[in-house]
């Protein structure tokens, strides 16, 4: 049973972290959806794993599992919803505002280039770049 | 020594604070009720801190516990002995003459009540210092002086140079307070106590500890930093900048003393072994030196003084490192006179500037005819400052003297001596220039404003500090000898018999060296102008360029670092963070020594084999078919589905509720925005970059699988045990996770939803923005790719939704009622009840169903917040802390008996708040689908058979208005 949660936590880590490597920001957010699957199960399993022992008092039963890192799941699940919310609107907005659902401001130099249609975001004049300071120091 | 516990001494700490909170708000009723609210807080702390001086007299020592966290150490514990009352003294006694002074000083355009506010920050900061008894907060207070000095530097905050000069000065000092935690920690270690009181009688256990040099340097590099020790002696001068009220205050009789406090404080500690001598004696000769000679050839008041005050420092300093209870006398005795000529001498130059409009000496001169008072009492201060007699610093100069004269470094016995004399002679120079080039000499007729006396209020501080640099100068013995002694006795917690302060001591070498350094100091004033040419043409380290420089070339370096890291590349730095974290876990695996775990294993059935066996395959796919979109949507769900099953099978019915609404929620949520999103993602990852992320994740999930593994397969201690036992007779419940969030942890809880609520206001806050602007434009002319179903609203499914809408409402308040003693609660009711509320949205449509529904999803969240909040704070009329539950049984007739507990109605509060957020996010993604024309159904089903005869050609189409209305 630990050898199986072990594994199912460690694969959806491996596609979350993949996923949020990803250019787009639907990508990300699924990723951090598997991100906080695996978190959650994790979080869940340092109460270590118990069967048919809810932590729900009954005269007479001895052995319960561990409800403190259950209590503390249960509300990271909730907030991972506004977390996802939030995130989801933020990449809404974005897309809406700019056309482009890329969470980059800069281009790879090694991606490959499928899509014509894009703007040309490598040279957004609303990217600094490194600027030197300037007077007033010390 | 005796102590003796007094309340009202952490009372004076905090009058100060208490008294920073006025003059922001007296300053609206005039100037002079600004500084009157200033300063009775700072008469009621000097009256309160008189009072317990007949206590320390005696040679007692006041102190006041608080016990804040006393596991860490961590105490509010404050002590008042000799050295912290002639600090307080200090403090507050300067503080309330720079109070009178800056009311006349200020002009009108000078913001006077924040100028108060800052100084009456300061002044407790310093307070704090003085008092504290507990190390770190001591620490704590001396950060706080850092910043507010800060802001007192800063005050002029329209001129550059006050500008750079807090700025320096916050870097500097703040940069030595860092240095200083290190110092008092390990302190504090080597003790094996935080407090003073235990700390002094430590002396063996820290010496004798392993990181003594570590600690004792970096306790110095705090001191010498705020006292402006070399080679930090820089800041000191640039902070000049700031008006002469906060110049008087800060760099004469507080702030730069702090450093010396602290020198003193731990003088029985340290003192004595070579360490401290060859660090601290030496810092200060080579200061008091290097300070005096920058002094002389100064031209500007008060950078004259505030290198003198440097040089000054540097003696003080000097004295403390010699270690011997003599020097350390003459050093508390030198703390008292400089700070009250040096206070003194920085009004006068204030006067000077207010009333001739120039600080520099260049332009002075003959100003004793035009303003006699105001000369008279800088004359007397400044041959306090020189070194003669029947002038308080006549006095300490000779006591240090006499100590130089008897100090021989790495053999020498020549070196301290005359180099002491040759400060000595420096200190004579700039003193008798301050008098020569400023008083007297011709009067002059080119002054950038014609110059004469200041009102009363203005000199009456000068004037009293300069008639005690006389009375202390004639009778010493009878002014100060008695509190000198007690003062002596705190800094070596000795009982000492001091020799009594006289005037004459007969012919001794520090007579003939003081004699010598009058003489030289008047050859310099004599052939300054000769003298000056030579200086000016000699090349000069110029420390404010070299610390630009430094500045400059961390900003740069440091600027290149991190904006190659961050380059506006997400998917860079996310991939260097993962690859760093994977690579920390692999280094501490590496080099830690492990055993495999001996916990016993559960045997896993077929149940759990076909589970893990969806999951991965779902994860696969979602991996194989992550560009398109909705069909990731659909596999996404098939994990949340199974984690809510394992959930299940490992004994949390609670989290499995949770995690599978949670799940139809968040589905809802993103097939919406997928609705404005592409819905496929295109190829456009090289295959080496994708390779690279492939083996970055990889890593990491092995790694996190790993761990999981070695997590789950050994034994553990846990404090639940505590929470199992005590459920059900404290808290009233038998669910023990729900008495945990309502109850235990409720305080958890209680942040919990205030983040969920402001994560909805967040989302509602972004809608309304991108309603506006671009986001607006582009919706309102949306092509819609996709084509609608025609039956948009079908019969079925409202009907449907209409007749569960009871039941499901029903399940949410049962599940409510029921969560403190089995599975269920607010978090789960809440999502229960905004489902089927979505399910009437999505079955007639959101402009429908929200016409018919009208809760203001806002106010849920605030009602919720609310309720928890006053629900925690009912605790307290009970009597216990925030947040703690009550219960009683109640029996109405109709019913079993049951039982009512506060918890309920925290509860309550989450399932408001959660159903407030959710349907707050849901709603505002819907006000973006409506900007785009989204038709608003008049019926609630497209097809109405009992209104519509189907017979009837071409029937009405169920469209009322496009356009978002408002």
């Amino acid at each position: 049973m630990e050898a199986l949660l072990a594994i199912v936590i460690g694969l959806q880590t491996a596609g979350g972290v993949y996923l949020i490597l990803r250019r787009r920001t639907f990508s990300v957010i699924i990723g951090t959806a598997l991100l906080t699957y695996s978190v959650n199960l994790f979080l869940f399993a340092s109460g270590r794993l118990a069967i048919d022992m809810p932590p729900i008092y009954t005269p007479g039963v001895e052995n319960y599992t561990d409800p403190l890192p259950q209590a503390l799941v249960l509300t990271a699940i909730v907030i991972s919803f506004g977390m996802t919310a939030v995130a989801v609107l933020i990449a809404l907005g974005a897309y809406l505002e700019s056309d482009i659902d890329h969470i980059d401001l800069r281009r790879d130099p090694n991606d490959l280039d499928l899509d014509p249609d894009e703007i040309p975001w490598e040279q957004d004049p609303r990217d600094p770049g490194l600027e030197a300071p300037k007077g007033d120091f010390g | 020594m005796t102590e003796q516990s007094d309340a009202t001494l952490a009372l004076i700490a905090a009058l100060p604070f208490i008294g920073a909170l006025f003059p922001g708000l007296m300053i609206r009723v005039g100037r002079n009720a600004c500084a009157l609210s200033a300063g009775w807080a700072t008469l009621s702390a000097l009256i309160l801190l008189m009072i317990h001086s007949t206590v320390i007299w005696r040679g007692e020592v006041v102190v006041y516990r608080i016990d804040w966290m006393p596991m860490l150490g961590l105490n509010a514990n404050f002590r008042l002995d000799g050295l912290g009352l002639l600090f307080a003294m200090m403090i507050l006694g300067i503080g309330l003459l720079i109070i009178l002074y800056a009311r006349f000083y200020l002009s009108r355009e000078d913001p006077m009540g924040q100028f108060y506010t800052y100084l009456m920050l300061f002044q407790g900061a310093m307070l704090g210092i003085v008092l504290s008894d507990n190390i770190l907060m001591m620490v704590i207070f001396w950060e706080l002086t850092s910043l507010s000095s800060f802001l007192l530097i800063g005050y002029w905050k329209h001129t550059r140079a006050g500008r750079q000069g807090a700025r320096m000065a916050l870097a500097v000092t703040g940069l030595g307070g860092l240095a200083l935690i290190g110092g008092m920690l390990l302190l504090g270690n080597a003790a094996g106590s935080y407090d003073l009181s235990v700390i002094l009688t430590k002396r063996e256990e820290v010496l004798a500890s392993p990181y003594l040099a570590p600690m004792l340097i970096l306790i110095l590099l705090g001191a010498f930093t705020k006292s402006a020790q070399f080679p930090f002696q820089f800041w000191l001068p640039h902070a000049m900048a700031a008006p002469t009220p906060v110049s008087a205050y800060l760099h004469s009789a507080t702030m730069v003393k702090a450093g010396l406090f602290l020198m003193a404080r731990l003088w029985p500690v340290f003192a004595g072994t070579d360490l401290w001598f060859y660090l601290v004696a030496t810092t200060g000769l080579i200061t008091m030196l290097v300070g005096a000679k920058i002094a002389i050839f100064k031209d500007d008041l008060k950078a004259l003084l505030a290198y003198s005050t440097v040089s000054h420092l540097g003696l003080i300093t000097m004295l403390l490192g010699f270690g011997t209870t003599a020097a350390a006398t003459a050093a508390a005795f030198h703390i008292i006179n400089h700070t009250i000529f040096k206070a003194a001498l920085f009004m006068t130059a204030g006067i000077v500037d207010h009333e001739a409009h120039t600080r520099s000496i260049k332009r002075l001169g003959g100003l004793r005819v035009l303003m006699p008072i105001t000369a008279t009492l800088a004359i007397i201060t400044s041959l306090s400052m020189a070194g003669l007699p029947f002038f308080n610093g006549f006095l300490s100069k000779e006591l240090m003297l006499e100590e130089a004269a008897h100090t021989s470094w790495l053999g020498n016995p020549w070196l301290v001596p005359v180099l002491a004399t040759l400060g000595g002679l420096f200190s004579a120079a700039y003193s008798f220039r301050y008098i020569g080039h400023v008083f007297l000499g011709p009067e002059r007729t080119d002054y950038p404003s014609h110059p004469h006396d200041p009102p009363f209020g203005m000199w009456a501080a000068p004037a009293l500090l300069a008639a005690m640099v006389v009375v202390i100068g004639v009778i010493p013995q009878a002014v100060v000898g008695g509190f000198l002694n007690v003062v002596a006795d705190a800094i070596t917690q000795e009982h000492l018999h001091l020799h009594k302060l006289k005037i004459w001591h007969g012919f001794t070498p520090a007579l003939g060296m003081s004699a010598i350094a009058t003489l030289g100091g008047l050859a310099v004033f004599y052939f300054f102008t000769p003298l000056e040419r030579i200086w000016v043409a000699t090349p000069k380290p110029d420390a404010k360029r070299m610390f630009d420089a430094l500045v400059m070339f961390l900003h740069r370096t440091l600027g290149r670092i991190s904006n190659n890291l961050h380059d506006g590349r997400l998917t860079k730095f996310l991939a260097i963070f993962g690859a760093t974290t994977v690579a920390l876990g692999l280094f501490a695996y590496v080099s830690g020594s492990h055993t495999p775990g001996t916990r016993e294993m559960i045997a896993p059935t077929l149940v759990d084999y076909i589970g893990t066996i969806l999951l991965i395959a779902s994860t696969m796919a979602i991996m194989n078919y992550h560009r398109s979109r909705l069909l990731v949507l659909v596999l996404i769900g098939i994990n949340g589905l199974i984690v809510s099953v394992i959930f299940v099978r490992l004994s949390a019915p609670d989290l499995a509720m949770t995690q599978v609404t949670v799940e139809v929620v968040t589905l809802i949520l993103m097939l919406l925005a997928l609705h404005f999103l592409p819905k496929h993602t295109p190829r456009e990852s090289s295959w080496s970059r994708r390779s690279r992320d492939a083996t970055i994740a990889g890593a990491a999930g092995l790694a996190v699988a790993a761990l999981s593994w070695a997590l789950m397969t050994r034994d553990f201690e846990t404090i639940s045990g505590y929470y199992l036992k005590h459920a059900k007779p404290d808290g009233g419940g038998t669910n023990v996770v729900n008495v945990i969030l309502v109850d235990f942890r409720g305080y958890d809880t209680f942040g919990e939803i205030i983040v969920l609520g402001i994560a909805a206001l967040l989302i509602f806050a972004l809608e309304e923005a991108l309603m506006d602007g671009r986001a607006s434009r582009k919706l309102a002319n949306w092509i819609h790719e996709m084509r609608y179903s025609k039956d948009r609203h079908p019969l079925m499914m409202v009907v449907a939704t209409r007749m569960m809408m009871p039941t499901s409402l029903m399940v949410g308040v049962y599940i409510f009622l029921r969560g403190h003693n089995d599975p269920g609660g607010g978090f789960i009711a809440g999502l229960v009840v905004a489902i089927a509320l979505l399910m009437q949205y999505m079955a007639s449509g959101f402009a429908w169903a929200s016409d018919r529904i009208q809760f203001p999803y806002h106010a849920f969240i605030g009602w919720g917040v609310l309720i928890a909040g006053i629900t925690g704070i009912g605790a307290w009329f009970n009597g216990f802390p925030f947040l703690t539950s009550d219960f009683g049984y109640v029996h109405l007739p109709p019913i079993e008996e049951f039982e009512l507990a506060t918890a309920m109605a925290f509860d309550l509060g989450v399932f408001l708040t959660v159903v407030g957020a959710v349907m707050l996010a849901i709603y505002s993604l819907s006000r973006i689908a409506r900007r785009t024309g989204e038709s608003v159904n008049v019926s609630p089903m497209d097809y109405d058979p009992s209104t519509v005869d189907p017979f009837e050609e071409g029937h009405v189409r169920n469209v009322r208005t496009t356009g978002e209305e408002r």
